[in-house]
């Protein structure tokens, strides 16, 4: 990938993180850690990799962007309003009776392919999509977002032992790996083991990655194009509240909100990383 | 009727049912829980091999993957037993599929206490109750092969997510093949102006049963099949509830949640005769060597229909 093009989606990735950090406002709305983590991934799939129509957000030939882990849905707000998928003022009305962001992602928001939230559905209806893709003989692909704490729901791994089954190729699978869950970091509060082994025993073809490496994660995505008869995941290393010094690697920002004195400063961090970009 | 109807058995027309559908519809695909020889998918299977879709001893998975079909504009079938299309995939289908109100369609198969061998833990005995809940959901619950056929010749026109109650035995025909049919009717089968039954399912045979010997005796029941348990045809129940001295709700379910509240509900703003539930008495189900002999220990007969009549209209 070009430097130019890494420097544009690291301006993107700040963009996004700044959409959340508004969002999140001052005591408004929590999921600041879940979301920012998932800057960069984010911001290579709707800035870089995806094919879109923010004109047509249904239209047939769009890749699809699931969000399993659907609390961090403030990156994929983030990002939709970016792109025009709805008006930039949605973002100050998030979780509020009188906007249009739900607090999860939820189907009358253009640009939101599924209702998520109820955690370890994500694949499973990224499965269906991608099985009927493969009916229509539609070259979409279907990227699906888990949480690592969320890899604790056995659903999730019937759906990684169905996609391995049907030897689904046209969706990849992206680990959030912060390691650190609701509560706690996930080797305190339900040590989940080994990841990628898991993952490699259910089947899959596994790529392990820094998750805020805006060039290996954008060619993870282009390998898991490469790879056929068999599902991909990418386990994305990545930090929980990244961007946030006060929030990065700590359970206490998974969903908490905001005092002012801290969303000034949030506000001046994202700032001096624009200066060095 | 869509399929030359040749058995008297419920699954078998369902299973003819989704061929047919299949045949017309290039979108309807089916998702099976490795009980499709019981479920009479096969028959799809056979026909359409790469819509069909074994999805393994998973029905959540299975729930929310027939979310992921319906999202891409297929018509998804997924099936198991009752208690577990309804149960085991509760939260998916609240969540995935009945807030975005998807074109998902459930076959609860073996329902209520029609698997009488398996006991129990293959019993449905809530799965109107908890599904009747959910916003956005339609319930069926046809009385016999005929009325199956009906219904699955109106399902890929219904708006949002369906689920299906389907009975494992051959049953006798109560629909009358030749009249006009639509999901969303109370259908009155009996005319009779003492009393009014409300049955669904296998029960409004019942039902008949009981009017008829009942009628021997100078009380006339009308008897009222409710195959469509939501959306409940509410003005319907209000009519049939007039003039009548009592009202009965027959049903293979239990007692709480299921179509006796169902049409409590319809009737909670009206001046209304009393009301008995007959279905199951808030317990699980048991294993038994036949069908009649398991309904006949929960109290589910035609006898026990005509002594709560009797009962009620003080004879």
């Amino acid at each position: 990938m070009e430097a130019e093009k890494v420097v544009e989606l690291k301006k993107v990735a700040l963009k996004l993180r700044s959409n959340v950090l508004e969002m999140v406002g001052v005591g408004k709305a929590g999921h600041l850690g879940g979301s920012s983590s998932l800057a960069e991934i984010t911001a290579v799939l709707y800035f870089h990799k995806m094919r879109l129509n923010p004109k047509d957000p249904k239209d047939p030939k769009r890749d699809r962007f699931l969000l399993s882990k659907g609390h961090a849905v403030l990156i994929q707000y983030a990002a939709l309003a970016e792109l025009g998928y709805f008006p930039r003022e949605e973002l100050k009305k998030v979780k509020t009776l009188e906007g249009l962001l739900q607090g999860h992602p939820d189907m009358k928001t253009p640009g939101i392919e599924a209702v998520t939230g109820s955690l370890g559905q994500g694949l499973s209806i990224a499965n269906g999509m991608a099985l009927a893709l493969r009916l229509e003989k539609n070259p979409a692909r279907v990227y699906v977002i888990m949480g690592d704490g969320e890899l604790s729901e056995g659903q999730l791994w019937e759906a990684a032992m169905a996609s391995a089954n049907f030897k689904v190729d046209n969706l990849v699978g992206i680990v959030d790996y912060n390691k650190i869950q609701a509560t706690g970091p996930i080797k305190e509060v339900f040590d989940t083991g080994d990841i990628p082994a898991k993952w490699k025993a259910f089947g899959w073809h596994v790529i392990e990655i820094d998750g805020h490496d805006i060039p290996q994660i954008a060619g993870a995505l282009d390998e898991a194009e490469t790879v056929k008869g068999k599902p991909t995941v990418i386990i994305a290393h990545t930090v929980k509240g990244k961007g946030f010094s006060f929030a990065e690697n700590s359970a206490a920002y998974h969903n908490a909100a905001l005092t002012e004195e801290l969303f000034k400063q949030a506000q001046e961090e994202l700032r001096k990383q624009g200066e060095l970009l | 009727m869509m399929i030359k109807l040749e058995t008297k058995s419920l699954r078998e027309a369902y299973g003819q049912c989704l061929v047919e559908l299949g045949k017309r519809n290039k979108n309807v695909v089916v998702l099976e829980a490795d009980l499709g020889k019981s479920t009479r998918t096969v028959l799809f299977k056979e026909a359409f091999p790469d819509r069909f879709f074994e999805m393994g001893i998973a029905e959540q998975n299975m729930a929310s993957t027939a979310t992921g079909f319906a999202l891409a504009g297929k018509i998804p079938f997924y099936n198991s037993f009752a208690v577990f299309a309804s149960g085991r995939a509760f939260d998916q289908i609240r969540n995935s599929i009945c807030i975005p109100k998807l074109k998902v369609r459930i076959g609860g198969s073996s329902c209520g206490l029609s698997d009488f061998g398996d006991g129990k833990t293959h019993q449905s005995v809530e799965d109107i109750a908890i599904l009747r809940a959910i916003p956005n959901m339609t319930v069926l619950s046809p009385a016999d092969a005929v009325e199956t056929v009906m219904m699955m010749e109106e399902m890929l026109d219904v708006d949002g997510p369906v689920y299906i109650r389907i009975n494992r035995n051959d049953l006798p025909i109560v629909t009358p093949e030749n009249e006009p049919y639509g999901i969303g009717k109370i259908w009155e089968l009996r005319k009779g102006n003492d009393v009014a039954v409300f049955a669904t399912g296998y029960m409004v045979k019942k039902a008949l049963d009981a009017a008829e010997e009942l009628s021997r005796e100078g009380i006339e029941v009308r008897v009222l099949n409710v195959s469509t348990i939501k959306p409940l045809d509410a003005k319907a129940v209000v009519s049939h509830a007039k003039g009548v001295k009592a009202i009965v709700t027959v049903e293979e379910h239990s007692v709480i949640g299921g179509l006796g509240s169902a049409i409590t509900e319809a009737l909670r703003k009206e001046a209304h005769p009393p009301i008995e539930f007959i279905g199951i008495q808030d317990k699980f189900g048991t294993s038994a060597k036949g069908y009649e002999e398991l309904l006949e220990a929960y109290g589910l007969t035609s006898k026990a229909i005509a002594d709560t009549v009797r009962s009620l209209v003080g004879s």
